[in-house]
């Protein structure tokens, strides 16, 4: 998808420095020039949030770093310090607390988007790979920001979490140790995960990076999932017409995201680590973040400790053989009528599970996480299955046709002017 | 056939997440739970502020009743006086600090020493350390009440919790507090308790080791012009007051926040609808100039 470069240096400063260091046409390939679908749909805005709030992320984390201590003795009040004696040091740590939930907001809409639209396939395997590497490294980086503040939930979530590894045959022993520094959850624990969790963001960084050069490599997907044929006709620039909307689609977010900083700050956190870290009393119901609660629920459905942590490691990594698990050659789940209900039931399935991870480990709520985990990974069967005999509807001939087809309205016309419709240009 | 598939799993998810927040209500209950009653409270809401004689009112019964036992170490005298608090004047800060004495040191001979309190000092502690309170309260440790108003609350379940965010619901904690203050009971016949134990109907468990601290009448409220006290001097009133303290020591700069919302939401929705009809414009033409679609 990128073309030949249409940079051209304006100023003889521009045109020294890009015969010495093509930065300036770098910027403006990538983010000027750099031809985009013009059909996609606001969930291609996700992207972009996602690189905001990871902007957010480090920025509001670096200046809380100033004021935190990671000391098991101290790591508690000096939060409440920020809280009370920072200048804005309350909206800083708020920003930080909720920006983590609304990062894993926007990851699990940009993840869905690319399920249901076939952004893993071919070409884009390894932009997608990527993608899950960069959900891994968050994972880890927001468990260990959690553990920071060494509350109630902090301590225990560290305790149950870093223990699951002990299940692991031979190595497990060592690696909980490591992650420990000790003998239990303690002093040393807080500190390195301090220390990794200042710097797994940079690393999150470093994989953006790679992501977006496959992405801009590669082109990106489209509703259609059909790929560009005709620049000219197909594609916009990104700017003025993806960077505008991008924007928008970050302020839309930004108003939910104001929505809990400013109104709800500790909606989605748990109330009980705003209790000192205490290793003599353990919480009644140790749960974690809502962002980890489906993966929770698939641990806690296999009734073998071992099981459960290969199960719940299982659900993560099995999304990186998507491309290769999902046998049709149709990307577009809008035109695989049986792969698209499936994907709905996923979805349902996948909250489902996040309800039942917050819920009690006990009965009925046991019974149905088991349902839910066999259909969790029933999705990535089914996909494997479907794909071999599914017909797919009719794809639109190209992604000009597509749009100018839904213009004129009904899916019967979008048919019949997919195989006939010339541009009517007007201008 | 796909929507009808659609809705129909939609409409079996949310009657199982139904049937399960039922049967969990069910379980809560038999772990003696007993939920709140939800109050009228001056801050909840996007524009709610404390109630300024709320406050001060809820400190005097924190200072005469609670401070016996339970510490709020985080709390410093000057956020009486700051803004968005009980706005007491720097002057009676001052003054009510001095007359604490707060151990500082070592001095220039490596004594410790006891001076009379500053405005920039902690609230002091009514024990030395954990071991000295659990001595003193037949082994329960009286939590510290800094944040103590954001670590009580109650489950909420579904769908309420999801109604929440719509209502902006959050004061599970004060209702809390208030609950547990006017709930000591007669135990049900057939209980024994323990020595140090008391029965609370909204404590979990229903086993308390606090004794029931207020009472009608124990705490002396400011009075009108009249000489009737402003508001009534009963238990269900000095909870409401103590609540609201507990939720400003909590939270100092839940003012200040709300405020800097009054304008930035509304900024945001502006700019969001700007860009939109930005978006729009473009979007209508290609660079070529003609139409998109």
């Amino acid at each position: 998808m990128s073309g030949h470069s249409s940079y051209v240096p304006k100023s003889g400063f521009e045109r020294w420095l890009d015969a010495r260091l093509p930065i300036i046409r770098l910027a403006h390939d990538s983010a000027v020039s750099y031809p985009v679908p013009r059909n996609l749909n606001y969930m291609w805005t996700f992207g972009g949030i996602l690189v905001f709030m990871l902007v957010a992320q480090i920025i509001t984390g670096v200046v809380l770093a100033m004021h935190y201590t990671a000391n098991s003795l101290l790591a508690f009040n000096s939060v409440e310090h920020i809280m009370r004696d920072v200048n804005y040091g309350w909206m800083l740590r708020y920003l930080h607390a909720n920006g983590a939930s609304m990062f894993f907001i926007a990851v699990y809409m940009h993840i869905f988007r690319g399920i249901y639209y076939g952004s893993y396939k071919a070409p884009r395997e390894v932009l997608w790979i990527l993608g899950v590497v960069i959900f891994l490294l968050m994972m880890a980086t927001a468990f260990m920001g959690y553990v920071l503040p060494w509350g109630q939930m902090s301590f225990w979530g560290a305790t149950v979490i870093t223990n699951l590894f002990s299940a692991l045959p031979v190595i497990g022993e060592v690696i909980v140790s490591y992650l420990w520094g000790g003998y239990s959850v303690d002093n040393p624990t807080l500190n390195r995960f301090f220390s990794l969790h200042y710097l797994l963001p940079f690393m999150i960084f470093g994989v953006v990076i790679l992501h977006v050069w496959a992405l801009h490599h590669v082109g990106q997907n489209n509703p259609t999932g059909v790929e560009v044929k005709n620049v000219q006709k197909d594609t916009v620039p990104f700017t003025p017409y993806a960077t505008i909307k991008d924007v928008l689609g970050m302020v839309v977010f930004m108003i939910v995201f104001g929505w809990f900083v400013f109104y709800q700050p500790n909606f989605m956190g748990h109330a009980d680590n705003y209790i000192p870290a205490n290793p003599a009393a353990t919480p009644a119901h140790i749960v974690p973040e809502w962002y980890f609660l489906p993966f929770y629920a698939i641990l806690r459905a296999i009734p073998d400790k071992l099981g459960g942590v290969l199960a719940m490691g299982g659900a993560i990594v099995i999304l990186a053989f998507l491309p290769w698990l999902d046998t049709s050659k149709v990307k577009s789940m809008s035109y695989r009528p049986i792969a698209r209900q499936l994907f709905w039931v996923w979805v349902i399935v996948c909250i489902g599970l996040g309800y039942l991870g917050a819920m009690p480990p006990e009965g009925g709520y046991v019974i149905a996480s088991q349902i839910f985990t066999v259909l969790y990974f029933g999705f990535f069967v089914a996909l494997f299955v479907v794909g071999l005999f599914e017909r797919p509807k009719a794809l639109p001939t190209s992604i000009a046709d597509a749009v100018l087809a839904s213009a004129k309205g009904g899916s019967a016309v979008r048919m019949a002017g997919a195989a006939t419709a010339e541009p009517n240009v007007k201008g | 056939m796909s929507r009808t598939s659609l809705r129909l799993a939609l409409a079996g998810l949310a009657a199982g997440l139904a049937a399960s927040a039922l049967s969990l209500t069910a379980v809560r209950a038999a772990e003696g739970r007993v939920e709140p009653p939800a109050l009228s409270w001056s801050f909840s809401g996007p524009v709610g502020k404390f109630d300024r004689a709320q406050l001060q009112r809820g400190y005097k019964v924190y200072k005469e009743v609670c401070a016996s036992c339970h510490a709020a170490s985080l709390v410093r005298f000057r956020n009486l006086a700051q803004p968005g608090g009980p706005e007491f004047t720097v002057g009676q800060v001052n003054a009510l600090a001095a007359t604490y004495q707060v151990k500082d040191g070592p001095n220039e001979t490596g004594e410790m020493f006891d001076r009379p309190g500053r405005a920039a000092d902690a609230f002091p502690s009514p024990f030395a350390n954990e071991q000295a309170a659990r001595a003193a309260n037949g082994g329960a440790y009286p939590p510290d009440f800094s944040v103590l108003a954001k670590a009580r609350t109650y489950e909420r379940g579904f769908p309420r919790f999801v109604f929440d965010i719509f209502t902006q619901y959050q004061e599970q904690g004060p209702d809390y507090i208030h609950a547990l203050m006017v709930g000591y009971e007669e135990p049900p016949a057939g209980t024994t308790l323990l020595p140090g134990q008391y029965w609370n109907k909204y404590m979990p468990g229903h086993l308390i080791a606090m004794p029931k601290p207020l009472n009608d009448g124990q705490v002396e409220y400011p009075k009108g012009a009249d000489g009737q006290p402003q508001v009534p001097e009963t238990i269900d009133q000095y909870a409401r007051d103590v609540s609201a303290f507990m939720v400003w020591m909590a939270e100092p700069h839940m003012e200040q926040r709300k405020r800097i919302a009054l304008w930035f939401m509304p900024f945001l929705v502006i700019f969001a609808f700007l860009l939109y009809f930005s978006k729009k414009r473009i979007w209508a033409r290609m660079p070529d100039g003609s139409a998109t679609h």
